[in-house]
């Protein structure tokens, strides 16, 4: 198994991530989905998924840019499952949440949506 | 762990709760010392013994972890299997069968 990727998962901005991941500048896409709610009433538990309906996706990333570290998880995509993952993520404030494809062919493709938080994740 | 994995055609959903802290390693305790970070840094998944997935985690995913992904190929009577393994190095894996 590959080592786990400490300077992605510590990235402060997506600028930062990209760099981590020796990956370009992300561009906004249809052909990738993010799911989130509108409003999150507990940032600790903010039920997110990201999905492609492209070919050739290699790894599918869920991003939330103002939380201290963007990254939150990181999905390998090969041909025994679907460019399709769901998990919850905790929220510190309402931000912008990413889900960005990374392509085989080196392309950075991505969606996002803003969720409001009413009650942040990172008090406990 | 908990593990349901429903079988659909030739697609497979998977949906498994894991029980575990997810400490951020951001959060002070009442004593104001920093409560250090624990949580699952990367999950896998078997499909009758055969990898299907590789995901890695930081710290931002919630406690007690939900997680779902669509397995293809996999029927009725598979055992799919879910391993965990965190900061510390502790690991966990559970198993179930396609139903």
């Amino acid at each position: 198994l590959a080592a786990y990727p400490t300077a992605a998962f510590e990235a402060k901005t997506i600028a930062d991530l990209m760099k981590a991941l020796g990956a370009g500048a992300p561009v906004e896409s249809k052909d990738v989905t993010v799911t989130a709610p509108d409003i999150a009433e507990n940032g600790a538990v903010v039920p997110v998924g990201a999905s492609t309906s492209l070919p050739g996706a290699k790894r599918l990333l869920l991003l939330v840019e103002k939380n201290p570290s963007v990254l939150s998880a990181a999905f390998d995509v090969n041909e025994f499952v679907e460019p399709s993952f769901t998990t919850r993520v905790k929220m510190g404030q309402s931000s912008n949440v990413l889900a960005v494809a990374l392509m085989a062919d080196g392309r950075v493709l991505y969606a996002q949506k803003e969720v409001k938080v009413t009650l942040g994740g990172c008090g406990g | 762990m908990r593990i349901r994995a429903q079988a659909a055609g030739d697609k497979t959903t998977v949906r498994v709760l894991m029980s575990h802290e997810m400490e951020t390693g951001l959060r002070k305790d009442p004593a104001g010392k920093t409560i250090p970070a624990w949580f699952i840094q990367e999950v896998t998944a078997q499909l009758n013994g055969k990898p299907v997935l590789t995901a890695e985690w930081g710290p931002s995913v919630s406690k007690n972890p939900f997680l779902q992904f669509i397995v293809k190929g996999a029927k009725a009577g598979d055992k799919i299997a879910v391993t965990w393994r965190d900061n510390r190095g502790e690991t966990r894996t559970d198993e179930a069968t396609v139903s």
